[in-house]
């Protein structure tokens, strides 16, 4: 069997939308992340985990390993031997998955835009990104709207299947 | 008055929570299983090995001379776990002021009572060479047994004629 979140809901019920709200809140509400920094970004994600910003009040503690974490920050600038990896821990972590990037490198290269041979050119090329957060480095404060961002995000998510891209496609068959 | 024959002893009480316990990590999986999504890749059903890509197996021989070290660490370690705190009042002038002088004096005496057992260690340590990672000769023990050699020699012999007797190969 299916589980819930696997499955494809043709109409919400009353049921169907009332359990999708709670697991929303529920998920929203406890995103994890993956202790995980790659440069200087990640000085100023460790400070939002500081008591100035407290991470903590958004339930979210970072975990050590990918399989206990439901977002990753990419905090720094992604280079070609580092991406294999992202990838890899990318597919690691257990769905639902998010990834916010943060920063101008991990953005689009940032300052290796141009002459960097060794830098990716944005994260989103290697693994699909939710959240950008602009910056170089982005400050705490620009994370944690970051986080906001992500949680509105979350909160907006539906099991039903999306009737606008039928209607959108039945208009073109017709 | 307790009625011994419905009554719980605190074994009982601790196998009820143990019971208890299973029984709820059981029915959170079962939830679980109903929501979470159920999708495995190769990548995913991998050993997490900090993103590397792990090789080999866990199931490795260690030297055991790293029981050694770890040993010579701990001695370090103990050492300034308790220098630190102990810095931090042997020269309390309160305390000194309190016991008339008496309070330094007696702080010195302890710790270099206790750095002493340990530099003992350490010295032993050094004696014997396991400061030393590469050993160029093995040093036997020399031991004076009152067991002389030819006892073994006859059980060995006897063991032998078996093996012959039995045809196996001598190994």
């Amino acid at each position: 069997m299916k589980g819930f979140l696997d499955q494809r809901f043709e109409n919400g019920g009353f049921i169907i939308t009332k359990l999708e709200d709670l697991i929303n809140w529920a998920r929203l509400s406890s995103m994890f992340p993956m202790t995980f920094g790659i440069a200087c970004c990640a000085i100023e994600f460790m400070s939002t985990g500081t008591t100035v910003y407290d991470m903590d009040r958004f339930g979210m503690a970072p975990r050590a390993t990918p399989r206990q974490s439901d977002v990753m920050i990419v905090a720094g600038t992604v280079t070609f031997k580092m991406a294999e990896r992202i990838k890899r821990l990318y597919e690691q972590m257990a769905e639902p998955r998010y990834v916010i990037s943060m920063g101008s490198c991990s953005n689009c290269g940032g300052p290796y835009w141009q002459h960097g041979y060794h830098v990716v050119k944005g994260v989103d090329r290697i693994i699909p990104v939710d959240i950008y957060v602009p910056g170089c480095p982005p400050r705490p404060e620009a994370l944690i709207g970051g986080f906001l961002q992500l949680q509105d995000k979350i909160r907006r998510e539906s099991v039903v299947a999306p009737k606008a891209i039928e209607r959108l496609t039945a208009k073109t068959n017709s | 008055m307790k009625d011994p024959e419905n009554f719980l002893s605190g074994f009982g009480e601790v196998l009820l929570f143990i019971i208890g316990g299973i029984i709820f990590i059981l029915i959170s999986f079962f939830v679980s299983g109903l929501l979470r999504p159920n999708r495995p890749n190769a990548q995913k059903l991998s050993t997490y090995e900090s993103g590397e890509e792990a090789i080999g197996s866990a199931w490795t021989q260690f030297n055991i001379r790293f029981y050694i070290i770890a040993l010579v660490f701990l001695l370090f370690e103990v050492e300034i776990l308790f220098l630190f705190p102990w810095t931090t009042v042997f020269a309390n002038k309160d305390l000194i002021d309190q016991t008339h002088g008496r309070w330094g004096w007696f702080s010195v005496v302890e710790v270099v009572i206790f750095v002493g057992v340990l530099a003992l260690g350490l010295a032993y340590v050094w004696v014997n060479g396991h400061l030393d990672w590469i050993k160029p000769e093995p040093n036997p023990t020399q031991v004076k047994s009152p067991v002389p050699k030819d006892l073994y020699q006859r059980i060995n012999e006897q063991y032998g004629k078996d093996r012959e007797r039995k045809g196996d190969k001598q190994i």
